[in-house]
């Protein structure tokens, strides 16, 4: 198997004296969507968020293409090449979307054409932002802030994408959307760890799959092997 | 009419001043979510440097200009000694190390100067007053307004139209955020405490130009300011730092021309009634800003 380009081993995080990773390996190949799925508080975003470095990891190793980002600042590993899109669909509120998709692409601002063509490609991609691009973000519906949050994550030209929960709260026509463009981003060779509640959607997209219970993996496998041989419904009753 | 515009030219002056000073404390607190209590003395430091500089045969704006470079220094030093090594650790930790810092500065100028006041070189034009439609108006009130105005401008200008202030503001509502997009946590925090010595060296030189003079305790009363100034106009929003800043000024000039002479030694007695006041009836300040804001 070739080296992934993400994988973890061992991690364990700690909120206090609460263990709520504990001991969780997992990786994804270049180009692969890895799904995690488990209930709420088995310790998925936790995991992302670690990954991300937003957590402190209290041990384990993270390696992204190759590098040592354990415990490793977020500034420093938005520039080795992973974008996060986190569960509290974070736009900055008082920001308009173009000043959103501008920070997006603060690591590459030197490169000015590169960005405004990236910027040009986004409201392409999502029409609906391009007709509020001077709107502040706080001003656009849950759906379209996710929009914005996705797009802003590309514009710093990730190799790895971390989504957390990309369709809570949204309504069904905008869930779709966003399993749509998760599964083109796919397409495009992106690798993508995406948690999510929405374990049907989210196992029809994924090449494979994790099921995380009370901080730990508790299942692995193929993505349609997951699909047949777990009750699906199960999953999210903890146990 | 004459005393109209009188009035408003003070209220403005006055304003501008408590505008920009409130501006300094606010950039930071909005982006770590702690008052530094140090703040003060970033306008002491730049009545000392005019000081040491008065006796060297340099012009006056080159003074000025070292003063507010060695306040931005000023600034940038409470960040490595008082905020940095704590930032992480704890709140307290902090408010008690950054009193200690402004305490230190105070006591060297104690120290090493003197306990009395220093004179402190100010141009002709500080001192001399011009008539406009017949009032008469100290120069220095009008330099004052056109700093201030300019200041502000720059300020709202470097906040939008840069990427720096961009990812400032953004790191003002949801810091970690801004770090998961690149934004280092160092660079921002350090560019505040700058331009926070920036507006404090700037404020400083008005300041002292109204006084003459520069004391180890000259800064209490403008980080007093500063610091009801942004609890009115709300401790969030840049934009309410400088509201907070006129309506404070305004209240103070009002008094100022209302009270009578006996009344007036309790004028700060007034002002505070008024700012409780506005406090109940506005617990968060005129302007709420984004309601996000946990810290580092």
């Amino acid at each position: 198997m070739a080296e992934p380009m993400l994988a973890v081993e061992d991690l364990e995080v700690r909120h206090g004296a609460i263990r709520a990773v504990r001991g969780v390996s997992l990786h994804a190949a270049p180009g692969e969507l890895v799904v995690i799925l488990g209930a709420n508080g088995a310790g998925k975003s936790s995991t992302l968020m670690a990954i991300a470095g937003a957590l402190r990891p209290a041990s384990g190793r993270i390696r992204l293409n190759g590098r040592d980002i354990a415990g490793a600042r977020p500034e420093r590993i938005v520039r080795i090449g992973l974008a996060t899109v986190p569960e509290t669909r974070d736009v900055f509120p008082d920001l308009t979307v173009r000043e959103n998709l501008t920070l997006g692409s603060f690591i590459r601002r030197s490169d000015r054409a590169g960005v405004a063509e990236d910027e040009a490609r986004m409201f392409a991609l999502f029409p609906r932002l391009s007709e509020r691009a001077h709107q502040p973000a706080g001003t656009l519906s849950g759906g379209e802030q996710q929009m914005l949050v996705i797009a802003r994550a590309l514009m710093s030209r990730p190799r790895v994408l971390l989504l957390d929960e990309p369709s809570l709260g949204l309504a069904p026509v905008i869930v779709d959307q966003i399993f749509a463009m998760v599964a083109e981003l796919k397409q495009s060779g992106l690798t993508i760890l995406l948690v999510e509640q929405n374990a049907a959607k989210a196992l029809a997209v994924a090449d494979r799959a994790y099921v995380m219970r009370l901080g730990q993996i508790a299942t692995e496998g193929d993505a349609a092997e997951i699909r047949s041989a777990t009750d699906l419904g199960a999953l999210y009753l903890g146990g | 009419m004459g005393f109209g515009l009188q009035f408003v030219i003070d209220v403005l002056s006055l304003g501008g001043a408590y505008a920009l000073m409130a501006l300094g404390l606010v950039i930071v607190y909005g982006i770590l979510k702690l008052v530094n209590f140090a703040y003060g003395e970033l306008i002491m430091v730049a009545g000392y440097t005019m000081f040491l500089l008065g006796g060297s045969a340099l012009p006056w704006l080159v003074m000025a200009a070292v003063a507010v470079a060695m306040s931005m220094l000023a600034g940038v030093l409470t960040d490595y000694v008082a905020f940095r090594p704590v930032r992480a650790k704890s709140v307290t930790a902090v408010l008690i190390t950054s009193f200690a810092f402004s305490t230190l500065l105070q006591n060297l100028a104690l120290l090493f100067i003197s306990p009395r006041p220093r004179p402190v070189a100010l141009p002709e034009i500080f001192s001399e007053t011009v008539t406009i439609a017949g009032v008469v108006t100290p120069v220095r009130n009008l330099i004052t307004l056109a700093a201030s105005v300019l200041l502000l401008g720059l300020f709202a200008l470097l906040m939008r139209k840069t990427v720096l202030g961009i990812a400032m503001r953004a790191a003002a509502t949801h810091f970690i955020m801004a770090r998961m997009l690149g934004v280092p946590a160092n660079l921002i925090i350090t560019s505040a405490f700058a331009i926070s010595g920036f507006l404090a060296g700037v404020v400083g030189l008005l300041w002292i130009g109204r006084i003459g003079t520069v004391t180890p305790g000259i800064g209490l009363e403008p980080l007093l300011i500063a610091f009801i100034a942004t609890v009115i106009g709300g401790m969030r929003s840049m934009s309410g730092a400088v509201l907070g800043g006129f309506l404070f000024a305004l209240i103070d000039t009002t008094l100022n021309y209302t009270l009578s002479q006996d009344l007036l030694k309790f004028r700060d007695a007034f002002t505070f009634t008024l700012v409780i006041l506005i406090l109940l009836w506005r617990p968060e300040g005129l302007i709420k800003g984004p309601a996000t804001g946990q810290r580092t």
